[in-house]
């Protein structure tokens, strides 16, 4: 029997090796973007499960909006992404600090 | 009783605004014949206006109404509107007609100054504020008007702004009005606290029944009567504006502005508005002997003062300027004595020869080059005539010789001063304006006779430029000087000014005098018995023609008299040439003090700790040393950032979890 | 016992994916295995019974975001060899905090508050109710807003995104509004000769 905390675990597993993904490549921007969508798939599936356990489409309509606002945020990340190559021909974490105070 | 046409009314205040705000607005565009003509047409518009209004009020029109309510708080109702009764009446007639008159002078008084559309737009916007002031059927209209022409005196004494005297001298004025407005808003609150109302009507009938109530105020071990501290208040504000002792400070010094405004403004017009504050207020001032007692003293010290101060002034017009505070003290002591019909008399006829004795000292002036030390003119007489006879015809009339206007309303106060029973301020009340009388007669033909006669001191690179003054500043002398000449009789035997019975008399209903201390009452029963010479046998007469003669003596020609009475009263004489020391002794009080203070606060306070003393280095530098230590948290790497992120959330998550 | 089975397949299968794509030396070799892990996480949510998602997840998601990604990877020469150092650097730490907020998680999901006879059964819904028809019923009455804001938002990151990166070219002539209006008099017109 599928339990509700069966796909809890499975998000939290995901969502923690977004967190591992994020802070060991540090060399890499776009490793970086791509551990963010792993922690927005483990919290999709949260909702979802939520959504089918608590018969609530709501849930799902909240993935709906996630899935939304993360394509834009992929979108605009990448054109970033772009412009800032562009300008420094690196995609080293390191090398993006001139906001530093 | 015809009704007062309401948009006559309010065109009247409403057209010098129109022209001030044209002139002020568009002035660079207008240049300088259309700003003065605007301006000018618009307050002589508002002039004839005055005279038709005040026509219907002689025949027994009034009014009373409000035009527009602006605050209705709770019970606080606060609207503008007029009270068009006698004394409104004769107050507007006697401003719009002086501000034509001084308009037309300024014409030509002021020509080629470059700030010539700035000027008009200011003196018509005055005509404005002081029309409001002695229009308004409330305390809101009379405030409003009273800050007014307040901010206007301020520009205009600083009109030549690049002096600096002439800055000091409006900043003095203004702060000196404003100590006394600090008074006058606590008597505003005070009626309102007390009558919950502000209005004229209303306040004037609660008075007798509040009156009745003996509420009294207790501060400390003092009890004062309520209507007596708000009557006190209410007059601060006016010592304030009128330039009384203690507040006539800025008055002398106010002569930095040109000279048109110190003839519109500071003699005839809005150093006035304290009289009428009190006459207006008469329906309360009569309810309290000790505020009328002030009153009373308050007027005699400034009139006596002042005029010991003019007796030896070197510049035409402070001799002016201090006359002017001294007149204002009479015109405070009839008022005092409950006479104030025959004050406000006094203040018409004033208004009359003080504008014109600062518009002919104007021309005098004018032609000689903008030096005002008298003991730099002398036989002028033969170049500027109508300049002459104009200030010769004040200079009568301000002495109180028959039949010029001074007279009449001077003798009046004297008389009332004489009859009415007020203990010893009542005595010496009677002693200062008697002695003022004299006084005034010296100083005035001392200055007349230095000017025009005397021997010839002008220096020589003015010598070429003196000649008359154009037609557009005789012309209004020569108004003025009618207006000197006829209206001290027209008031007495024309208006009736000084009918006892009041309500017969000219001011009707405007002006209210309990019947115990009415001193014209009196006055006309011992004068039923006079004949039309009997200023012969008085005193003040014969002051006047005393102290003409003696200025005669010593200054019609050249001699050395004056120089050595002035070494034989020595310590006297300088006490007189330093006014007093009034404003030594004001620096050393005030002054002195609160620069050390601030001083104090700067150097100690402010500098030494909290920019050096409590934490080490001051606040600001330990502010801007933990900023910089702050700031290396900012590494710039977005990197770091994101972990905070996780590190908060993983905080949070554990903070959740060991909650529950 | 299906359920079961496929349910250990997906959820394993994601998270290897998930463990491939943080320790992959090749990009692109991450990017391929978060669309295996997409995949698989679709599948998760067909077994919730939420297909309308479960296809929209690789419609949309490995479609076109995965898609953008791998062309931007490729569009940048990633310089593989200069990526792994300072690798191990961090592990200890991030570690740590990943391990333990995955300990946390677990110790949240399984305190008992999500226990079957807490919440209702899982019954799965019958065949004829359609995801999809259902969804649409919701969203566009209740969420209207929500729905109406995603696309605005959409729209902001369209415009966004072409707003950084574009770069005009310094041949092409288009028109400068600003500097027509300013143009006076005397820049156009010069008198010769009369």
């Amino acid at each position: 029997m599928i339990d509700l905390t069966h796909y809890l675990v499975v998000a939290a597993a995901l969502f923690s090796l977004g967190v591992i993904g994020l802070f060991l490549n540090r060399k890499n921007v776009i490793t970086i973007l791509m551990c963010i969508e792993l922690m927005l798939l483990a919290v999709n599936i949260n909702f979802v499960a939520f959504s089918h356990y608590l018969h609530d489409l709501g849930g799902q309509i909240f993935v709906f909006f996630v899935l939304t606002v993360a394509a834009c945020e992929v979108a605009i990340g990448l054109a970033i992404m772009v412009s800032f190559y562009r300008l420094r021909r690196s995609i080293e974490v390191e090398d993006i600090n001139t906001l530093q105070g | 009783m015809q009704e007062l046409n309401t948009t006559e009314l309010l065109v009247i205040p409403l057209l010098p605004l129109l022209g001030a705000m044209a002139a002020g607005l568009f002035g660079w565009a207008l240049k300088e014949k259309l700003s003065h003509t605007v301006t000018s047409g618009s307050v002589i518009l508002a002039a004839l206006l005055s005279i038709h209004v005040f026509i219907q009020v002689l025949h027994g029109a009034s009014f009373n109404g409000n035009f527009w309510t602006w605050i209705i708080s709770g019970k606080l109702v606060v609207s503008a509107g007029m009270m068009i009764d006698p004394l409104s009446a004769i107050m507007m007639m006697t401003v719009t007609i002086v501000s034509a008159c001084v308009h037309i002078y300024t014409i030509g008084y002021m020509h080629g100054d470059p700030g010539y559309p700035r000027f008009f737009s200011y003196i018509c916007a005055f005509t404005f504020s002081m029309l409001v002031l002695v229009m308004g059927n409330n305390f809101f209209t009379l405030f409003f008007g009273w800050e007014a022409v307040g901010l206007f005196s301020y520009l205009l004494i600083g009109f030549w702004f690049q002096r600096e005297s002439a800055i000091v001298a409006s900043m003095k004025a203004f702060i000196v009005n404003r100590i006394g407005d600090f008074g006058f808003v606590i008597g505003i609150l005070g009626v309102w606290y007390y009558f919950g109302s502000i209005d004229y009507q209303t306040v004037f009938h609660m008075t007798p029944a509040f009156v009745d109530q003996h509420i009294t105020l207790s501060f400390m071990d003092w009890q004062i009567d309520a209507i007596t501290f708000i009557c006190l208040a209410l007059f601060v504000g006016a010592m304030g504006k009128s330039g009384q002792v203690p507040l006539h400070v800025w008055l002398p010094d106010s002569m930095e502005g040109p000279t048109p405004i110190s003839a519109l403004i500071h003699a005839a017009t809005m150093v006035t508005a304290g009289v009428f504050m009190v006459a207006r207020l008469s329906p309360m001032f009569e309810f309290s002997e000790t505020a009328l007692a002030t009153v009373t003293l308050v007027g005699a010290i400034t009139a006596w003062m002042c005029a010991t101060i003019g007796l030896v002034q070197t510049d035409i017009k402070r001799v002016i300027a201090y006359s002017t505070c001294s007149q204002l003290g009479y015109m405070f002591v009839a008022c005092g004595v409950s006479a104030y019909s025959v004050g406000i008399f006094h203040l018409m006829t004033h208004a009359f020869f003080k504008a014109l004795l600062f518009l002919a000292a104007g021309s005098v002036i004018h032609a000689v080059m903008a030096n005002q030390d008298i003991r730099k003119m002398g036989q002028l007489r033969q170049y500027m005539p109508i300049t002459y006879f104009t200030m010769l015809i004040a200079g009568l009339a301000l002495a109180g010789v028959p039949p010029f206007a001074g007279f009449w309303s001077k003798d009046l106060i004297i008389e009332a001063v004489s009859v009415r029973e007020m203990g010893w301020i009542g005595d010496f009340a009677y002693f200062s304006v008697l002695t003022a009388v004299f006084m005034t007669a010296f100083y005035t033909f001392r200055m007349f006779f230095l000017t025009f006669h005397n021997s010839d001191r002008v220096p020589a690179e003015t010598k070429s430029h003196l000649h008359e003054s154009p037609k557009v500043i005789t012309v209004p002398l020569m108004i003025l000087a009618v207006g000197a000449l006829v209206t001290g009789a027209w008031g007495v035997l024309g208006l009736d000014i000084a009918n006892p019975e009041i309500a017969n008399g000219y001011f009707g209903s405007a002006i209210f005098v309990t019947d115990a201390h009415n001193p014209l009452m009196i006055m006309a029963e011992e004068g039923a018995e006079h004949g039309p010479f009997h200023f012969l046998l008085t005193l003040p007469f014969w002051f006047a023609m005393g102290g003409i003669g003696l200025a005669y003596a010593m200054y019609f020609r050249e001699s050395t008299m004056p120089a050595a009475l002035a070494r034989a009263t020595g310590p006297i004489y300088t006490f007189l040439l330093n006014k007093w020391y009034w404003d030594e002794l004001y620096d050393k009080i005030f002054t002195r003090p609160a620069r050390g203070l601030g001083n104090f606060l700067w150097k100690r306070a402010d500098l030494g700790v909290i920019d050096k003393g409590i934490i080490h280095g001051g606040i600001i530098d330990s502010i801007a040393n933990g900023a910089a230590r702050m700031r290396a948290i900012q590494t710039g790497m977005v990197f770091h950032y994101a972990f905070a992120m996780v590190v908060g959330v993983f905080g949070l998550l554990t903070y959740l979890l060991l909650k529950a | 016992m299906l359920e079961t089975l496929f349910f250990d397949l997906f959820a394993g299968l994601s998270i290897v994916a998930g463990i491939g794509v943080v320790v992959s030396r090749n990009t692109m070799h991450s990017v391929m295995f978060l669309i295996l892990c997409f995949f698989n996480a679709s599948g998760l949510f067909f077994m919730l019974d939420a297909e309308f998602l479960g296809i929209v997840l690789i419609l949309i998601y490995v479609g076109a975001v995965m898609v953008l990604f791998m062309f931007v990877i490729m569009m940048l020469e990633v310089n593989v060899a200069m990526l792994r150092e300072g690798f191990l650097q961090y592990l200890p730490l991030g570690g740590m905090i990943a391990v333990i907020l995955l300990v946390e998680f677990i110790a949240a999901a399984n305190s008992g508050v999500f226990t079957a006879d807490v919440h209702a059964t899982a019954a799965h819904l019958a065949q004829d109710v359609n995801n999809t028809k259902e969804i649409g019923k919701v969203l566009y009455t209740k969420y209207l807003l929500g729905f109406e804001v995603a696309a605005v938002i959409l729209l902001v990151a369209l415009i966004g995104a072409v707003v950084l990166v574009i770069r005009e070219r310094k041949d092409a002539k288009y028109q400068n509004i600003n500097a027509q209006v300013k143009v006076r008099r005397e820049d156009r017109v010069r008198k010769v000769r009369m």
